[in-house]
């Protein structure tokens, strides 16, 4: 079957998909965008969040027809056009919260999602908001410096953006 | 495979009929799990993600419906704004709110649904004993009509439900809590973790009953229905519905043993069935204290009135 969907903007389509196949499937192998990252295939570690008509899921748990029309933001949307990082990726790089990376992009699209909604968290709310995304290497210590940094540097900014 | 992406209800019926086969998928959350590490090859995978009839919910004569592609998150109301309790759903059943909330993580929450939920039909489904408690029944429908189906007659084994093959789940009815309902589950940790043992307690001002759920503790989701019984009783006999007076220890104690006694655990890797039992008489005995609080708090016994006049609502509206 084919899907079509937007995909960071941009029309994408992807021939000869197996309905059974994922989201993250098809965007990492069909659509050329490996920003997304495969773990665990089972929801657990989040390192395929992915905005699906703006709201974070797993890209790994929608099957490739439900995105059929659908609007999709991956990691590789966040960025400005002329390539420059959002303040939520570049708090991630001056605050350590990335060492191998894996989890990172799941980690920038809930980190996002999150300071869009609520520009002044409390840790709490970060760390529920993180809840479903698995980092083995930070302790998360550094992930949490990186979304109060990058929460306050938007505050200032007046305003997450998309 | 094939994909079916019926637009309507009376096509995803008609779909459904024809393949009775046809695996229905709405937020995904389990079915891909199945099909990403090849547990399942369904003929056909049947998508309810645009059959409007199943979204959202609505009060109707005192009673809610919630649509079966409800989500986790629209349960909770965390996607609401900074306020989620001032918002419909939450407000509207505290405990089903309180279930969801420990379902997974925002991604899944975001997608999983309620109806989902139910058609999974699993021991540890985490809706199942806030639905139980609180009465619910389940609409099926197939194109030969539909029905209602009680909550406690839904589960008929592990992962089996009443549902038939030709038949979808439609939508959850609720009678509109007239008093407080609380929820607990115990886990590794609070978030992405399938329950270890789980309870649902309801209490019913309005009919003067009180109502169960377990969950993770027997081959399907439970009612603890002695402990009802019980629980109902010991209120009713010291006019504790009127007064909002203390409860007993002993009566505390007494209902968490029954909804231990309930229980039908066993030994898995996430826990010995003499855990599992233990931790029931242990939520059951702290969810009726919290209930209890809620419902001294709420007012009820100060609102002048004798006795529960029936109609449903009046404390959570008032509160």
């Amino acid at each position: 079957m084919r899907v079509t969907a937007t995909v960071n903007g941009v029309q994408h389509e992807a021939d000869d998909v197996w309905p059974g196949e994922s989201l993250l499937f098809v965007l990492r192998d069909r659509m050329g965008l490996p920003g997304s990252k495969n773990a665990c295939e089972q929801g657990e570690c989040g390192s395929c969040t992915v905005y699906l008509d703006g709201v974070p899921v797993c890209a790994c748990l929608v099957a490739a027809g439900q995105a059929q029309g659908r609007d999709i933001v991956t990691v590789e949307g966040l960025a400005g056009n002329d390539g420059s990082l959002h303040p939520v990726q570049q708090a991630f790089i001056e605050a350590g919260a990335v060492q191998c990376g894996f989890c990172t992009p799941g980690l920038l699209v809930a980190a996002h999602d999150l300071l869009a909604r609520d520009p002044d968290p409390a840790d709490a709310d970060v760390r529920e908001a993180l809840a479903g995304n698995l980092c083995r290497c930070t302790g998360y210590e550094k992930i949490l410096d990186a979304v109060r940094l990058a929460a306050a540097r938007l505050r200032g900014s007046g305003g997450a953006g998309a | 495979m094939e994909f079916l992406q019926p637009p309507s209800l009376a096509e995803a019926l008609a779909a459904k009929a024809a393949n009775p086969d046809a695996l229905p998928i709405a937020g995904g959350t389990d079915v891909m799990v199945e099909l990403n590490f090849a547990r399942r090859r369904p003929p056909i995978l049947l998508d309810l993600t645009r059959v409007p009839e199943l979204a959202g919910w609505s009060l109707q004569d005192g009673r809610l419906r919630l649509g079966a592609a409800v989500t986790y998150a629209e349960l909770t109301g965390e996607r609401d704004g900074r306020s989620p309790v001032a918002h419909g759903l939450g407000r509207l059943l505290p405990g089903l709110a309180m279930a969801a909330r420990t379902v997974g993580s925002p991604q899944i929450r975001n997608r999983g649904t309620i109806g989902g939920n139910l058609g999974s039909a699993s021991p540890a489904g985490d809706c199942h004993p806030s639905l139980l408690a609180a009465g619910a029944e389940i609409e099926v429908a197939s194109s030969r009509g539909a029905r209602l189906i009680p909550i406690d007659g839904f589960f008929t084994g592990v992962k089996r439900s009443a549902l038939a093959p030709d038949e979808l789940i439609t939508a959850i009815w609720i009678t509109r809590p007239s008093g407080p309902e609380q929820f607990a589950k115990i886990g590794t940790r609070n978030a992405m973790v399938i329950a270890v043992a789980a309870f649902g307690l309801a209490l019913h001002p309005g009919r003067r009953s009180v109502g169960t759920g377990i969950g993770s503790a027997a081959p399907t989701p439970v009612r603890a229905r002695e402990a009802e019984i019980f629980l109902a009783a010991a209120l009713e006999e010291a006019s504790l519905w009127d007064t909002g007076g203390a409860l007993k220890e002993s009566v505390v104690t007494e209902f968490g043993t029954l909804v231990g006694a309930a229980s039908r655990p066993i030994d898995d890797v996430r826990g010995t069935a003499a855990y599992r039992r233990h931790a029931l008489v242990v939520l059951a005995r702290r969810t009726l204290a919290w209930a209890w609080t809620d419902y001294q708090r709420s007012g009820y016994q100060r609102s002048g009135h004798s006795g529960p006049t029936g109609s449903a609502g009046t404390v959570a509206e008032e509160g």
